[in-house]
C-alpha cells in the first residue's frame, strides 16, 4: 500500500519540479525549433549572433532586476534610466571632445560618466525605498518620469547625436567581435556569471532571498535589510549603466523614446525565466533565457510573413502569460484532485 | 472501543484508520467515535497525528486504509470542505475568516440569501444577530472581522459553523490563542452547543483545559491510538504520560546553583524605550534569568530594545564590563548576544524554504568561505544541529513550513546557537509546542547554560519560569516591580509583583 501511494506520488512532484526550472529552457528550444522551421536561415551563424547582441541589452538590465525583486522591489525606472544616462553621455562625450580630443580617453569618461550615473539613479530608487520608507512601486513610478522628461528636456525634444568622430571610435564596441561573439554578447555573459555567482554563492544573494521571502525574519536574524535592499537597486543601476555603455555606440543617439518600455521588458524576462514576482525566489539562469525568449520572439517575427511584425508585442505577451500559468505549478494536481 | 457509558450511537466514526504521506505512514489504524453532545479532546505530541486524522475526519484528507462512518453508514467523505454539508465542520487553526468583510457577510460567504436576484441583507442579519445572542457574543453583524479580538473571530467561526447546521464540529487548537479569560468565554460556548447536541472534537496541548471541558479523550502517539477515556478517569499527569510514553518526573532539568561570584556578563542600567520605563537589571555568566509578567508588560521591549531591534531613548548597557551600544542585530550578534523571537512564523523562519538555508541565515557570515557561502559547511551544521536538537524531519529537503511547531522552535533554537552566543535570550521558548517536546527544549536550555552561557527566559508560562529559572524579574507595564530568587520563586510571589500588589524599590 505505501508503496504504490509512493511510486504514485513521487513522479508527479518531479515533473512539477522540473517543468518549473527547465521550463524556460524548453521553451527557447521550441521557438528556436519553431523559428528553423518557418526559415533555415533563422539558425545562421550571422542570425544568431545578431540575436545574442539584441537580448543583451534587456538581459543585462534584467539580470539587475532579478536582485530587485528577489528581495521584494520592483524597479520601473530602467528604461528612463537607460534614456536619460545615454543622453548625459553624449552631451559629456561631445563637450570633452574640446579638452580631450576625439581619441580613446572621451569615450572612457563617457563610460565613466555612465556608471557614475547608474550608481547614482540606483542609489536613489534604493535610499528612497529604504530610508523614505516608500514602495518600491511609486519611488521608481516617479524617477522614471523624472528621468524620461529628463531626456526629453536634454534633448530639447529632439535627438542627441554623438560627435562623428568619437563614433568611429566607439562603434567598434556595439559592432565588433572578440573570439566570434560581438563584445555585447560578452559582456552580457560576464554580467550573467558574475550576476549567477552572487545570487547563489554568496551571503549577499541569500539575504535577498530572505528579505524577500519574509523581512521580519530577515532583520531578526541580524540582515542589514535596508541596506541589502539600497545594494539591489545600485547593482540595478549599474546593470542599466552597463546596457547603456553597449547601447549608444549603436546609434549613436539618444532621445526621448530611447529605452522605452524596456522596464517591462525585463521584468517580463525575469518572470518568464521563473523568479517570483513577489519576492523570495530568484533565478538568474531563467531571467538569462526570459530575455532570449522575449528577442527570439521578435527574431522570428521578421522571419515570417505569416504574423505581422507589428503583433510582436502581442506574440511576448502571450508568452508571458502562458509561461506564469505554467510556473504556477499546481495545473496539473488541480486537474488531478477533483 | 472506548470504554463505557456509550449513551447513543456515534454520528461520525473512525474505523481502523490508517494515512501515509508518500512513503511516510503518520497514522495506524486509529479508531474513534463521536457522540452528539459530547465533547471529545484529541491529544498528542506535535506530529502524533492529530491534524491528520482531523483532516480525515472532515474530509480534506482521505485515509489510506479504514472507513469513515457518518450515523453508522460508511461514507467516504467529500474532499474540499464539501462535508459540511453533512454537518461536518473543521474549524481550522489559522481562522478562514475574510478579513475586510462583516461578521454577516463572513457568516453566509458563499451561500448568500437572496431575494429577486440581490442580497437579502435584512434577513441575513437578523439570523447572523440571532445567532450571535444564541452564543452570547456581544458583536454586531456589521462588524468588521478585522476589528475583533481573536477569540471573537473565533466565536465567528463558530457561528458560521452553527448557521451551517453543524452536528460536528472540530477544532484545532482553539485555545491556543486565547487568554484564560477568553478560554472561559469560548468554553461558556462550548457548553451551550454541546447542550444543543453538538459533537465537539478538539485539540488542545492545555492538559488542564482537556480534564475541564471534555467528556471523552483520546490519546495519540506518533500515530498510534494510545487509549480513549473519560475524562474524568484521567488526570492531566496520566494523560502527559500517555502522550509521551514515559515517566515525565524529571519534567524540568535539575538547577545547576550558580556561581554567586560568577562575574556580571550583562549589566542593563535605567534602559529606556518605546514601552520601557527605567529598566535595570543584571545577568550572571550561567546564570537562567526569568523574565516574568502579563502579556504586554514590556519584557520583549526590552530584548528588542538591548539587540538594536528597535531604538533606546536612553539607558547604559555594559557587556562584559565594557559599555555597549548595539546599533544593529548584526553588531549584538557579533558580541554574542542573540535574541530568539517568540513569533517563529512571522519573524523566526523562512517557511517556503529548507532547513539548510534557515539554520545558517543569523550566522551566515561565519558560513562564508572567501566570497561565497560553503556549502558543504552548511551541510555539516545542518547534521549537527539535527543531532543535538533532536529535529525530527521527513528528510533534510523538506520545508520549514511544513515542519510541525516543536521541530521548528527546534531550529530556531539551533539557527541562534550556530553563533555561539554567550548571551542567549529566548522569548516564550515553548510556545504551542507539546509536553515532549518542551521538556526537551527545557534540558536544552539548561545544557546551554551548563556550558557557560547566560540564558533570559521571557515566558508567559508560569510553571516554565518556575521550574527553570534560577532567578526571575517581575515587569509591569514597562517596569520592573520586583526580582525573587531561589526559594522565594512561586506562582504567587510572582502574580504578587505582575498584577501591581507588590513592589520593590530598584537600588
Amino acid at each position: 500500500m505505501t508503496e504504490t501511494t509512493m511510486s504514485s506520488a513521487k513522479p508527479s512532484i518531479l515533473r512539477g519540479f522540473d517543468l518549473k526550472t527547465a521550463g524556460p529552457a524548453i521553451a527557447l528550444l521550441i521557438l528556436c525549433v519553431i523559428g528553423f522551421l518557418l526559415n533555415p536561415a533563422f539558425l545562421s551563424e550571422g542570425n544568431i549572433t545578431n540575436l545574442l547582441t539584441r537580448s543583451a541589452f534587456i538581459g543585462i538590465i534584467a539580470v539587475g532586476a532579478t536582485f530587485v525583486i528577489t528581495a521584494g522591489g520592483i524597479d520601473l525606472s530602467v528604461g528612463s534610466m537607460a534614456a536619460v544616462i545615454a543622453g548625459v553621455m553624449i552631451i559629456v562625450m561631445n563637450s570633452a571632445v574640446d579638452t580631450f580630443g576625439t581619441g580613446v580617453t572621451t569615450v572612457l569618461i563617457g563610460c565613466g560618466c555612465s556608471i557614475i550615473l547608474g550608481l547614482g539613479a540606483g542609489l536613489v530608487n534604493g535610499l528612497l525605498t529604504t530610508k523614505g520608507k516608500i514602495e518600491a512601486f511609486i519611488v521608481t513610478l516617479g524617477t522614471m518620469g523624472i528621468y524620461r522628461s529628463l531626456v526629453t528636456y536634454f534633448a530639447d525634444g529632439g535627438t542627441l547625436s554623438l560627435n562623428y568622430d568619437i563614433r568611429g571610435v566607439y562603434r567598434p564596441v556595439y559592432y565588433d567581435s572578440f573570439f566570434g561573439l560581438p563584445i555585447p554578447v560578452w559582456v552580457f555573459i560576464i554580467v550573467s556569471i558574475a550576476g549567477w555567482f552572487l545570487m547563489n554563492r554568496t551571503a549577499f544573494g541569500r539575504y535577498c532571498t530572505a528579505i524577500g521571502s519574509n523581512e521580519s525574519v530577515a532583520k531578526y536574524s541580524a540582515i542589514k535589510v535596508d541596506r541589502v535592499k539600497t545594494l539591489t537597486y545600485v547593482i540595478q543601476g549599474v546593470c542599466v549603466s552597463l546596457a547603456t555603455i553597449i547601447y549608444v555606440p549603436r546609434l549613436g543617439s539618444a532621445s526621448s523614446t530611447t529605452g522605452v518600455l524596456w522596464e517591462l521588458e525585463a521584468i517580463a524576462a525575469v518572470i518568464i525565466g521563473g523568479t517570483v514576482l513577489k519576492g523570495g525566489y530568484g533565478r538568474i539562469g531563467g531571467t538569462i533565457l526570459g530575455a532570449l525568449i522575449l528577442t527570439t520572439i521578435g527574431n522570428i517575427l521578421n522571419f515570417t510573413d505569416m504574423i505581422s511584425n507589428y503583433l510582436n508585442g502581442t506574440m511576448q505577451g502571450l508568452i508571458i502569460i502562458v509561461a506564469v500559468w505554467l510556473q504556477r505549478g499546481d495545473w496539473g494536481r488541480s486537474k488531478s484532485a477533483d | 472501543m472506548p470504554d463505557g457509558q456509550a449513551i447513543s450511537a456515534p454520528i461520525l466514526s473512525a474505523d481502523g484508520i490508517s494515512k501515509s504521506f508518500g512513503s511516510v505512514p503518520v497514522l495506524f489504524s486509529v479508531s474513534m467515535n463521536i457522540r452528539a453532545g459530547e465533547v471529545h479532546a484529541l491529544i498528542g505530541e506535535n506530529g502524533a497525528g492529530k491534524s491528520t486524522l482531523m483532516k480525515i475526519l472532515s474530509g480534506f484528507l482521505q485515509p489510506t486504509s479504514g472507513h469513515i462512518r457518518v450515523d453508522g453508514t460508511t461514507k467516504e467523505l467529500p474532499g474540499n470542505g464539501q462535508s459540511e454539508g453533512l454537518g461536518i465542520v473543521l474549524i481550522h487553526q489559522e481562522l478562514n475568516l475574510a478579513e475586510q468583510m462583516t461578521v454577516e457577510e463572513n457568516v453566509f460567504l458563499g451561500r448568500e440569501l437572496l431575494s429577486r436576484g440581490i442580497l437579502d441583507r435584512t434577513t441575513m442579519r437578523a439570523m447572523v444577530k440571532g445567532y450571535l445572542n444564541d452564543i452570547g457574543l456581544d458583536i454586531s453583524p456589521e462588524d468588521r472581522i478585522s476589528d475583533l479580538s481573536i477569540a471573537q473571530k473565533q466565536m465567528v467561526e463558530i457561528v458560521k459553523a452553527m448557521s451551517r447546521n453543524a452536528r460536528v464540529l472540530i477544532m484545532d487548537e482553539p485555545t491556543a490563542v486565547l487568554t484564560e479569560a477568553e478560554t472561559e468565554l469560548f468554553f461558556a460556548q462550548v457548553r451551550r452547543l454541546k447542550a444543543r447536541g453538538t459533537a465537539i472534537v478538539f485539540v488542545s496541548h492545555k492538559l488542564a483545559e482537556v480534564s475541564a471541558i471534555s467528556d471523552q479523550v483520546t490519546i495519540l502517539r506518533d500515530g498510534q491510538w494510545i487509549g480513549t477515556h473519560a475524562a474524568k478517569d484521567v488526570t492531566p499527569d496520566t494523560m502527559a504520560q500517555m502522550m509521551v510514553g514515559r515517566e515525565l518526573s524529571d519534567f524540568y532539568p535539575p538547577m545547576n546553583e550558580v556561581d554567586v561570584d560568577a562575574d556580571h556578563v550583562l549589566e542593563v542600567r535605567d534602559l529606556v524605550a518605546p514601552g520601557v520605563h527605567n529598566v535595570s537589571f543584571d545577568l550572571r555568566r550561567g546564570e537562567i534569568l526569568g523574565f516574568s509578567g502579563l502579556i504586554g508588560a514590556g519584557r520583549t521591549a526590552v530584548f528588542e530594545a538591548i539587540c538594536g531591534l528597535t531604538p533606546r531613548a536612553h539607558g547604559l548597557i555594559n557587556f562584559d564590563g565594557a559599555p555597549a551600544q548595539f546599533g544593529s542585530v548584526a553588531e549584538a550578534r557579533d558580541a554574542g548576544v542573540v535574541y530568539l523571537t517568540k513569533d517563529r512564523k512571522e519573524k523566526g523562519l523562512l517557511l517556503g524554504q529548507k532547513m539548510r538555508p534557515n539554520l545558517s541565515l543569523f550566522a551566515l557570515p561565519k558560513f562564508v568561505k572567501g566570497l561565497s557561502v560553503d556549502h558543504r559547511a552548511e551541510d555539516a551544521a545542518l547534521t549537527r544541529a539535527i543531532r543535538r536538537f533532536d529535529i525530527r524531519a521527513r528528510d533534510p529537503s523538506v520545508k520549514v513550513g511544513d515542519l510541525s511547531g516543536g521541530n521548528q522552535q527546534k531550529l530556531l533554537l539551533a539557527k541562534v546557537m550556530e553563533c555561539d552566543p554567550r548571551v542567549l535570550i529566548i522569548d516564550e521558548p515553548t510556545r504551542g509546542i507539546d509536553v515532549g517536546t518542551k521538556q526537551q527544549i527545557y534540558h536544552f536550555i539548561a545544557a546551554i547554560a551548563a556550558e557557560g552561557v547566560s540564558v533570559i527566559v521571557v515566558s508567559s508560562e508560569m510553571p516554565e519560569i518556575i521550574g527553570l529559572c534560577h532567578r526571575v524579574v517581575v515587569m509591569r507595564e514597562g517596569e520592573i516591580t520586583g526580582v525573587v530568587t531561589g526559594d522565594h520563586i512561586n506562582e504567587t510571589e510572582i502574580v504578587r509583583y505582575a498584577a501591581g500588589l507588590k513592589r520593590e524599590r530598584q537600588q
